[in-house]
């Protein structure tokens, strides 16, 4: 089907829906080198006109990638709910966004529609909004998962420690992962990126914080974020291997996820080997997955489809696995993708609220590489905006220079900020153990002066 | 009022004993919730040498001067990216020769065995800086093996898999290509020398072998010249380089 519209005469035509979502992206430079962006700033707005017009039935009639070809595509019209699309089966993409937005609609409404909406649906509303828009819709809703302890309450503000080290040496993890608990980082998790996906050095790592948590009876979770066949083979040889959660990076397109060694069928079984471990104490939250703009496109497996739309297609392969935590990791992928602050925070606020609407427990990896017109004042804004928002999580790293990975994050330092200003406090059950070790006091302050006796019962124990 | 107490210096941070474990941040102290100003500024720093190596340009001059003990000739060529803006958004345009370059090299073309590529990629303060030191202890192997050596290639705005299409116009049996990294927090000044047998336009990561981390505080010049000329050796061995070309000696562990 095509898409036109006439400003001053000029007309505009579009030759499909994808051709009419991406001419409507705000601009960033991974649809720039895709070669799928609008041509002028006349022509962008020309598509999100027309765009604001388009029933939200013809996503359904009207697929990106075709049905055959995609197991993405046919998950997302598979497990399309009809019941729940039936309230707003009648809006346009234009009438949905002023609908998200008006004082009724509120955090029941949307999620008695969740499954009624599509990726492409949420990813078309998501263009015509502002970055305020995006702030004030995804704020709205509450997405809560729980399996040690309870992530994403109103009010509520969490971290994912991210210990990492270059050779993965186990004491060099340990000391990062005691500073960050020490700075009441890690409630979402105690997520170490590996430097090698060997299964012995994640057994040992998993092992080690696991030994820490029980030791310290820490009510958190961790995980080792290897790919999913290596945690698979933990699991299926180790009946008592410590695997909290599950991770694994995904892509909107099957192609995208063919270039990462996965598919629907691989994650179902290792969700499954996972539920069996059965270790969620509170709840059976157990997938983690990370996303990010831009990785279709890397992989040369778009389709022409724009890199949001791409993204957003993402969210429904980790709806299906009732995650614990999605993180988009925002900045990281380089400026060909998201050039600089402004396109990097434009993007972060879209995959927030895009993935929560989908009901998914969103966090962000507040981030940037050095070759990125983008630098810590970009990331305080960004970070600041997501607390606004209501984001689930973001990282906690030693002094935001992640030396693993080589590029920056947030810092410790920074998720203690943001709880200060908007007075959001850590995991209930977390933050009941902060307490009770003397490391926060009731007004959700850090108390420096247990610091040194805490340590030498953490230190003592775990490096010495 | 009285006078206001200052912070606590850092030496008294309690979490010091973590730091002989990580080079990560840890044990930097808090002023309330926020990063206390010295290690601020100590960051920012070194945020501000990867954003200059970003923008370095390379130093064409000072390098040719390093090879004139070689009577190495030198060939001056350019991408098709403009600019660093252009080389930072569109990649694409920094793996292809523009027209002048490539009718330079069909110019020169011969029946070589190896080139020599040097390339600004994201940090010429790199090749600058230790691409001269690194060619003195590479070239005198190359020349004691007899390889006889094309023109060294100077590339401004590249990306690596150019060097495939530049020995490809050269006809050179082999493709060397030293590039600056992208700069890290604790180092601007990397080189990564890239090796690709049998070069020719559209190859991918899998034809080509890496050595990475190349500087006086990495892998050192004589070491890293070791390394690239074992792989040079195995290449024209097996005639092939890539996946397939393995480190049977060890040489390349990390």
């Amino acid at each position: 089907m095509t898409y036109h519209h006439t400003i001053k005469g000029k007309a505009y035509g579009f030759d499909d829906l994808k051709t009419l979502l991406a001419k409507a992206s705000p601009f960033r430079t991974g649809d720039a080198l895709a070669g799928l962006c609008a041509e002028s700033y006349e022509e962008r707005v020309a598509a999100q006109m027309v765009l604001a017009d388009v029933p939200l039935k013809n996503f359904l009639n009207e697929v990106i990638i075709p049905y055959e070809e995609d197991e993405i595509t046919r998950l997302i019209i598979d497990s399309h709910d009809a019941n729940a699309f039936t309230p707003v089966d009648h809006l346009t993409v234009g009438e949905l966004r002023d609908w998200l937005l008006s004082d009724d609609t509120n955090a029941a409404v949307l999620k008695s529609i969740e499954a009624g909406l599509t990726p492409e649906m949420v990813a078309a509303v998501s263009k015509l909004m502002g970055n305020q828009d995006l702030i004030a819709a995804a704020k709205k809703i509450e997405v809560v998962t729980r399996f040690r302890n309870t992530i994403g309450l109103k009010g509520h503000f969490s971290t994912r420690l991210q210990p990492n080290h270059p050779t993965d040496d186990p004491k060099g993890i340990a000391a990062s992962i005691i500073e960050g608990l020490l700075y009441a980082s890690g409630d979402a998790v105690i997520g170490i990126n590996p430097a090698t996906d060997s299964p012995a050095g994640v057994m040992q790592l998993l092992r080690m914080i696991d030994t820490l948590r029980q030791q310290f009876e820490i009510p958190i979770q961790s995980c080792v974020l290897s790919h999913i066949t290596t945690t698979l083979e933990l699991i299926n040889k180790n009946a008592d291997a410590p695997v909290d959660l599950c991770f694994q990076s995904i892509g909107g397109t099957e192609q995208t996820n063919t270039s990462f060694g996965i598919n629907l069928a691989l994650i179902e079984e290792a969700y499954q080997a996972t539920l069996s471990l059965n270790r969620g104490t509170i709840g059976n939250n157990v997938m983690y997955f990370e996303t990010g703009q831009g990785s279709a496109l890397s992989a040369n497996a778009h389709h022409g489809v724009d890199q949001q739309t791409c993204e957003v297609r993402a969210y429904a392969i980790a709806r299906k696995f009732n995650p614990m935590l999605v993180n988009t990791v925002v900045g990281f992928i380089g400026p060909e993708y998201l050039y600089d602050g402004k396109q990097i925070i434009r993007a972060a606020l879209e995959d927030h609220f895009c993935g929560k609407l989908l009901g998914l427990p969103m966090g962000v990896d507040v981030c940037y590489t050095n070759h990125a017109e983008a630098d810590q004042d970009d990331m305080d804004n960004l970070l600041t905006l997501l607390g606004v928002a209501g984001c689930n999580f973001i990282m906690g790293i030693p002094g935001s220079d992640d030396i693993m990975l080589n590029y920056q994050s947030t810092s410790f330092h920074d998720a203690l900020y943001l709880r200060k200003v908007l007075d959001l406090k850590p995991a209930p059950e977390f933050e009941q153990w902060l307490i009770k070790q003397g490391i926060m006091d009731e007004k959700g302050s850090l108390t420096s002066k247990n610091q040194a006796g805490l340590l030498s019962h953490f230190g003592g124990l775990w490096i010495k | 009022m009285d006078k206001i107490t200052k912070g606590q210096p850092k030496s008294e941070d309690p979490l010091n004993l973590l730091k002989e474990f990580t080079a990560a941040r840890i044990a930097i102290g808090r002023a309330g919730t926020s990063i206390p100003i010295k290690q601020a500024l100590e960051f920012k720093l070194a945020h501000a040498h990867a954003r200059d190596a970003v923008y370095s340009v390379l130093d064409t001059e000072g390098i040719l001067n390093n090879l004139t003990r070689f009577n190495l000739p030198g060939l001056l060529l350019h991408s098709k990216a403009n600019s660093r803006a252009q080389y930072l958004q569109r990649p694409d345009l920094g793996r292809k020769l523009n027209e002048e370059s490539a009718e330079q090299l069909r110019a020169n073309s011969g029946n070589y065995d190896v080139v020599i590529i040097i390339a600004d990629g994201l940090s010429a303060t790199a090749v600058n800086e230790n691409s001269g030191g690194l060619l003195k202890c590479l070239i005198p192997l190359l020349l004691d093996a007899r390889l006889k050596i094309a023109p060294v290639c100077l590339v401004e705005q590249g990306r690596v898999a150019l060097g495939d299409e530049l020995a490809y116009l050269l006809n050179a049996r082999l493709a060397i290509m030293l590039i600056g990294e992208r700069p890290g927090l604790s180092s601007a000044d990397s080189i990564g020398a890239y090796l690709t047998y049998n070069p020719k336009p559209g190859l991918t990561d899998e034809s080509r072998n890496c050595i990475s981390n190349i500087r006086p505080h990495g892998l050192k010049y004589k070491a890293a010249a070791g390394k690239i000329f074992y792989l040079v050796q195995e290449a024209f061995r097996l005639k092939l380089s890539g996946v397939g070309l393995k480190d049977n000696q060890g040489l390349l562990g990390r």
